[in-house]
C-alpha cells in the first residue's frame, strides 16, 4: 500500500454517525428517503458484526447530500486500525472476513459532475483507492464481490456486468451524477463488459489505470494515459509482499504433513538401531530440510523469480531449493553420510519446487494453460523427488 | 527489470481480424500489452504475454476475440483436476 500524504482529519459529525451504527446503515444502497435513510434490505442486509465493524469512526467523514440523500464520506488517510487490519490480512489471517458494505460512498465534497470510481468490496482494496484520492472530490462505488478484489473477483463472476448494472440500480446513480461516465480498475474488464453496460444502463465504461496510484494521473488526462499505467507490474516490492501470505499457506497443510511423518519417523527410529538422541537429531534435520525448502520455494523464488533459470516456476522452485540445500550443507548441518545428505537435499528441492510452482497464483502473468502444461509434468517429478528423498531420510533414521 | 514471460505457445486465445471494428478496446483492457492497432485493425504483438484473463474476448462487442479464461494457479489447477472446473477455487489456498 501506498503511504498517503493527506492533510489534517476532521471530526465526524456526531449526529451524523450514531456509535455502534457505523457508516453502513446508512449507505444508500436501496430505497432511502432523501432525509430518513432506511438500513438496507435485501442481498446487503446480511451482515455479520464483524463486517460492520471494519471502519472505524475515524475513517468516516459525516455525509454528503446528494440527490437521492446523504452519502457516507470516507477518509482518504488510513488510520492505524486500517493498517493493522491490512497487516493481518497480508500475513494471512482473516482474510476472508475483510468485506465492506458495497454501495455509494464519497471522497471529498463531490457534486453532480464528479467522477464515478467503480470497485470491490475487499476493504484492502477499498483503502488501496481512498488512500490515493487525497484532494480528490468523487463517488466511489462499491460493488459486492463476497469481500473479494477487483482483479480476483473479475476471473470469478462478482465483479460482473450484472452486479454493475444492479449496483447502478439499487443507488440510484443516474439521479446522484449528472454525467454518464464510470472510472473501472483496467483489471475489472475480466468481468465487465463495456459495451453491455451502455447498452443496458447509458453509462459509458472508461477503464481506468491498473494501478489506483495512477489514478490521479489518469483523471488528469483520460484520454491519453500512460502506457505503463495500462500494464501489470510485478515488481520486487509487489512480489515480497505477498511472502508472508506464502509462508502462512505452506504452513497449514505443511504442518499436517510434518506431523504424519514425524510419527512414521519416530515408529522407525523406535524399530530400528540407533540409540534416542541420534533419532531424535535424525528427525530434526527432516524438519530443517523442508523448512529450506519453504525458505527456498515461498521466500526466495518470489523474490529472485525474473533471475532464476528457466520458465516453469517448478524449475525455477528446484533450481533455488538445490542452491538452499548446498547452502545448508555447507553452513547448517555437520558432516554426514552421502546418501543422507542427498535424501535431504531431494526433500528440500521437492518442497521448494511445489511451492514456487503454487506461486503461480499470485503472479499477474501466469496462463491456467500453462500452468496447467507445468504441473502435468512437474507434479509426479515432485511426488517421485519427495518420495525418494524421505524414504532415503527415513534409512537413514532406521540405521540411525 | 527483466520482463517476466510464462511458458510459450499455450495461450487458447484466437482471434479472428476479419471482425475486427478497430475500436481498440483490446488494447485498452489487455494488462499484459498483447494487442497493439496497425492501421484500424487491431494485432495480436504478442501472444505468449497472455495470461487467459479474458478481458478481451469479454469487451470485444464484435465477438472478433475467443479465449478460454481462468485463474493461472496450481492450486485452482489442482481442485479443477478433483472436483472439476466448476466447483474449483482457489480462495482459500493462498492464490489470487
Amino acid at each position: 500500500m501506498t503511504p498517503n500524504r493527506n492533510g489534517t482529519l476532521t471530526t465526524p459529525n456526531p449526529s451524523a454517525t450514531k456509535p455502534g451504527l457505523g457508516i453502513l446503515s446508512k449507505v444508500p444502497t436501496h430505497a432511502t428517503d432523501a432525509c430518513c435513510p432506511v438500513p438496507p434490505a435485501g442481498p446487503t442486509a446480511k451482515k455479520t458484526l464483524s463486517e460492520r465493524k471494519i471502519f472505524s469512526h475515524q475513517s468516516l467523514m459525516g455525509e454528503v447530500s446528494s440527490a437521492v440523500g446523504p452519502v457516507p464520506r470516507l477518509s482518504t488517510r488510513l488510520t492505524l486500525r486500517d493498517r493493522w487490519g491490512g497487516l493481518k490480512v497480508r500475513l494471512g489471517l482473516k482474510r476472508n472476513q475483510y468485506a465492506v458494505d458495497p454501495g455509494l460512498y464519497a471522497v471529498g465534497q463531490p457534486d453532480q459532475q464528479a467522477p464515478v470510481l467503480v470497485t470491490a468490496n475487499y476493504k484492502l482494496s477499498l483503502d488501496a483507492l481512498r488512500s490515493e484520492l487525497t484532494d480528490l472530490d468523487a463517488w466511489i462505488l462499491v460493488l459486492d464481490t463476497n469481500g473479494v478484489n477487483v482483479w480476483c473477483a473479475a476471473g470469478k463472476g462478482t465483479f460482473a456486468t450484472d452486479e454493475l448494472v444492479h449496483r447502478l440500480t439499487t443507488t440510484r446513480l443516474d439521479q446522484v451524477v449528472a454525467h454518464r461516465r464510470l472510472v473501472l480498475p483496467q483489471l475489472g474488464a475480466s468481468g465487465v463488459a463495456g459495451h453491455a453496460i451502455r447498452q443496458r444502463t447509458g453509462f459509458r465504461v472508461i477503464w481506468g489505470p491498473v494501478r489506483a496510484s495512477d489514478l490521479k494521473a489518469f483523471l488528469k488526462n483520460p484520454k491519453n494515459p500512460a502506457p505503463a499505467m495500462r500494464r501489470i507490474s510485478f515488481t520486487l516490492r509487489e512480489r515480497m509482499i505477498l511472502i508472508p501470505m506464502e509462508i502462512s499457506a505452506a504452513l497449514k497443510p505443511g504442518a499436517w504433513a510434518t506431523g504424519a511423518v514425524l510419527v512414521i519417523a519416530l515408529v522407525v527410529g523406535m524399530l530400528g538401531k540407533g540409540t534416542l538422541p541420534s533419532v531424535v537429531r535424525l528427525m530434526l534435520l527432516g524438519i530443517v530440510a523442508g523448512g529450506l525448502g519453504i525458505i527456498g520455494g515461498a521466500v526466495l523464488a518470489p523474490i529472485l523469480l525474473p533471475w532464476l533459470p528457466g520458465k516453469a516456476f517448478a524449475v525455477k522452485g528446484a533450481t533455488i531449493g538445490l542452491a538452499v540445500a548446498g547452502l545448508g550443507h555447507l553452513i547448517l548441518y555437520s558432516p554426514m553420510a552421502a546418501g543422507l545428505a542427498t535424501a535431504l537435499a531431494l526433500m528440500t528441492m521437492a518442497t521448494s519446487s511445489f511451492l514456487a510452482m503454487n506461486f503461480t497464483g499470485a503472479t499477474p502473468f501466469t496462463s491456467p494453460s500453462g500452468v496447467e502444461k507445468e504441473m502435468r509434468l512437474a507434479l509426479p517429478a515432485q511426488v517421485m523427488t519427495m518420495g525418494i528423498g524421505t524414504v532415503g531420510w527415513l534409512v537413514a533414521v532406521w540405521t540411525g | 527489470m527483466r520482463e517476466m514471460i510464462y511458458l510459450p505457445g499455450v495461450s487458447t486465445l484466437t482471434y479472428d481480424a476479419s471482425r475486427c471494428n478497430g475500436c481498440q478496446t483490446c488494447t485498452l483492457v489487455c494488462p499484459q500489452g498483447v494487442f497493439t492497432m496497425e492501421g484500424r485493425q487491431a494485432r495480436i504483438h504478442n501472444r505468449d504475454r497472455c495470461m487467459e484473463c479474458g478481458a478481451c474476448a469479454r469487451n470485444c462487442e464484435q465477438n472478433a476475440l475467443t479465449v478460454q479464461p481462468g485463474v493461472g494457479c496450481a492450486a485452482y489447477v489442482i481442485q479443477t483436476w478433483i472436483k472439476g472446473k466448476d466447483a474449483a477455487c482457489c480462495g482459500d489456498i493462498g492464490c489470487c
